[in-house]
């Protein structure tokens, strides 16, 4: 639980400080891992598969999540030159 | 005892790799330290008890995920540095402070837990299970309560598969 937490924390730091959009789509994998942790953990504690069977579909999420995002970050980059989400202001008025 | 030794040893690297990713000022460097650390997320799933948990967690994530992030580092040649020039209006101080709030929430909830007397434990579902094994466990559960769940992740999963093509596609 404590690890979960710590983790999910470094987690939630390095989406809030971090300007580099391919480092907080790491962050955010991070978080998705402590989720899976904190699954597993429960899981394994309550002799009960059914933690672990959430824990794979979070992994599935994750999976299409950061397709979708390295995408966006491409077709981003090609257009802008930047990964640097300070610069990313196209949705400003 | 020999698996509370480890589980301390293997917690102790995934928090050192993690905050390694964070800090790193190389993206590349980032990206492997997050190999290490997924590999070592897999190592505590195996201690949990969790195999099949741990293959599929070795096999997407560092087989699969971290290579997609290698790819878009190497796709994006950054000429310059991202974090090279202090921009004025960083707000470093103030996402340390939102962290920090979060962290206390996550107490909170941690000491509201702890002050309410446990949950009653729900009794083991596997006791009505006809199968032995972990992997074979999570297969049952998967096909038979879970299918719905599951045909949907698989839909989600080709959507987001379609989508990742189109954008980055040139064009169509």
């Amino acid at each position: 639980m404590v690890l979960s937490a710590a983790l999910f924390i470094i987690g939630v730091i390095g989406v809030m400080v971090r300007r580099n959009i391919i480092i907080i789509f790491m962050s955010i994998e991070l978080i998705l891992n402590a989720v899976n942790i904190n699954l597993v953990a429960f899981s394994s504690q309550q002799q009960n598969v059914v933690g672990q069977v959430f824990a794979i579909f979070v992994i599935a999420v994750a999976a299409a999540e950061a397709a979708v995002g390295l995408g966006i970050i491409l077709a981003f980059y090609r257009n802008k030159e930047t990964v640097n989400i300070d610069e990313m202001n196209l949705m400003r008025w | 005892m020999a698996e509370a030794i480890a589980f301390y040893t293997i917690s102790a690297f995934i928090l050192g790799f993690a905050v390694l990713v964070v800090t790193t000022r190389d993206t590349v460097h980032s990206v492997l330290f997050l190999v290490l650390d997924f590999l070592f997320v897999a190592a505590l799933y195996v201690v949990l008890g969790a195999q099949f948990l741990a293959v599929i967690q070795i096999l997407v994530y560092a087989g699969g995920i971290v290579v997609l992030y290698l790819f878009v580092v190497m796709l994006v040649n950054l000429k310059r540095p991202p974090e090279a020039h202090q921009a004025p209006q960083r707000k470093t101080k103030l996402g340390f402070g939102l962290s920090a709030a979060m962290l206390v929430e996550l107490a909170a909830i941690a000491a509201y837990g702890y002050a309410k007397p446990a949950a009653v434990v729900s009794p083991p579902a596997t006791a009505a299970m006809p199968v032995a094994g972990n992997t074979e466990q999570v297969g049952w559960m998967l096909y038979t309560s879970y299918l719905i769940p599951f045909e949907i992740a698989s839909m989600l999963l080709l959507v987001a598969m379609i989508g990742a093509i189109v954008l980055a596609k040139r064009e169509l």
